[in-house]
């Protein structure tokens, strides 16, 4: 009969992968689009760095923001700025927003049998200069949004974003597309209070803003605790 | 029906989780861990005293479930103890039960109760559970034979020392100690200490945050000081979510009058002061 209470020496297995929090939140507007990220990497219970953006900036209007395992978002952001000189090189010229979307897909499923571990959101332009969001899974699985939170707070901030652009559960309110400066400042009050309640979010937020002008950055501090 | 109602643990699933762990670990997996809630609590003895720290956030699984909680807890106020209880909900009720047998004890002694005496029973109780009862705490006080202070684990063990923390931010606090720690120090230095370890355990460990609780403890007096520091301010929001009047769509209403008659009539004037 097999031993049940086992009190012997335990073997453990080696883990490929480390969760190290983050969130990130992209908006698209009429004309631009915003991808914002906490900048805090933390493991277990510390903290590595209160200063490692997740948004990395692909084209003059393409930002993608990646959060969950360090290792593979670094990884990842190199294998596609690779590809996107690769296709510049080929075709000569950029690739656009719904291009690198599609991209990363099938860059995604092709590890399909042993994932990155990244949550990914694209923000950005798409031809027509209209504002342009991709949210992913792990795996290649994406689509086109209006706006999505990712990352480790992403359950608190999207049903906040789902009330206040998507206007969802409202009545009797007039449906006014959102503003660049509206969506600035509720971009940061959403990260602040994501910090407020979400222990791996915090130290600063950095919002990436892409218009036709091209990509500019804002800086915000967030609690340290 | 009330005596077929379990009492005490319930130990019904040990055996399944031991078959579990079994066959997790020979597919090569492991069974998740019970998480230590996050905290940062520190205790300190100065020339004439003891004095208590704590932070002030209550995590439930990585998300702040209190932002201001109180985790410097009475046992004996006429004799100034004080209990921080540390990584458990269990602490509460563990006071609790403390503050009362301390208070029979003493009774019972005809003398006034000794800090020995306390950590003596928390660890004879919590030995008896086996550390099913997951209470971490800082015992300290000041009786008849000094300022002490004392640290008591889950499963019974103690240790009495000149400081200690406790937590998951107690590596960040105990750093502090060991480089400024020295013994007879001056109130405002000891309590500056404490503040500092207490806030390096508030920004370095994700389970503590907020404000810093201090309680000094001496021969003549107990003071709580409750928020005696804030080194995180909360961001101020900048646009306005206030919703209208009507926003919220309402699906069916009923109206029931009650009708009531008015039988008495007393007014209270309410110290204001």
């Amino acid at each position: 009969m097999k031993e049940y209470h086992y009190t012997g020496p335990v073997e453990h297995k080696f883990s490929p992968y480390a969760f190290n929090g983050g969130t990130v939140l992209a908006v698209a507007g009429e004309d631009f689009a915003l991808v914002a990220s906490d900048t805090r990497l933390s493991e277990g219970y510390s903290i590595h760095s209160r200063d490692s953006p997740k948004c990395y900036k692909l084209t003059d209007t393409t930002v993608i923001g990646c959060s969950g395992f360090h290792g593979d978002c670094l990884t990842l952001t190199k294998i596609i700025e690779a590809r996107l000189k690769m296709y510049k090189h080929s075709n000569n010229k950029n690739m656009t927003s719904g291009a690198i979307a599609a991209m990363l897909s099938t860059i995604l499923y092709g590890r399909r049998f042993f994932p990155y571990y990244v949550y990914n959101i694209i923000g950005g332009l798409d031809e027509e200069g209209r504002g342009a969001v991709y949210s992913f899974d792990p795996v290649g699985s994406y689509q086109r949004d209006t706006y999505k939170a990712g990352g480790s707070a992403s359950a608190m901030l999207q049903p906040l974003l789902d009330n206040q652009i998507g206007f969802k559960n409202m009545e009797n309110v007039e449906q006014v597309p959102l503003s660049l400066e509206k969506a600035v400042q509720l971009v940061k009050d959403v990260f602040i209070s994501a910090a407020e309640r979400d222990v791996y979010t915090g130290d600063a937020l950095k919002i990436c803003i892409i218009t036709k002008e091209g990509v500019r950055e804002e800086i915000v501090p967030l609690r340290k605790d | 029906l009330l005596h077929n109602l379990p009492q005490g643990f319930s130990f019904e699933n040990t055996r399944r989780n031991a078959v579990l762990e079994a066959n997790l670990s020979e597919k090569g997996y492991s069974a998740p861990n019970a998480r230590k809630t996050g905290t940062t609590i520190a205790g300190l003895i100065f020339k004439d005293g003891v004095i208590l720290g704590a932070d002030t956030r209550a995590t439930d699984d990585m998300v702040v479930a209190d932002k201001n909680c109180m985790k410097i807890h009475y046992i004996s106020l006429s004799e100034t103890f004080f209990t921080l209880p540390g990584v458990a909900a269990d602490a509460d009720v563990t006071t609790q039960m403390m503050s009362s047998n301390v208070e029979l004890h003493s009774l019972s002694t005809g003398r006034p109760p000794l800090v020995a005496m306390v950590t003596r029973q928390l660890k004879q109780m919590l030995f008896r559970y086996q550390g099913h009862i997951g209470s971490s705490l800082i015992v300290g006080g000041v009786d008849v034979n000094g300022p002490q202070l004392y640290s008591i684990y889950p499963h019974g063990s103690y240790d009495k020392l000149p400081f200690l923390t406790m937590g998951s931010g107690a590596a960040s606090a105990i750093s502090v100690f060991e480089d400024r720690y020295k013994p007879n120090m001056e109130l405002e230095e000891a309590k500056q200490l404490v503040r500092d370890a207490i806030t390096a355990g508030i920004f370095c460990d994700l389970g503590s945050g907020s404000n810093v609780d201090l309680c000094v403890i001496t021969d003549k007096t107990v003071d709580y000081l409750r928020g005696y520091d804030q080194p995180v301010q909360k961001g101020m929001r900048g646009g306005t979510y206030r919703y209208k009047p009507g926003t919220t769509a309402v699906l069916t209403k009923t109206v029931t009058p009650l009708p009531l008659d008015v039988v008495d009539e007393s007014v209270q004037v309410m110290d204001t002061e």
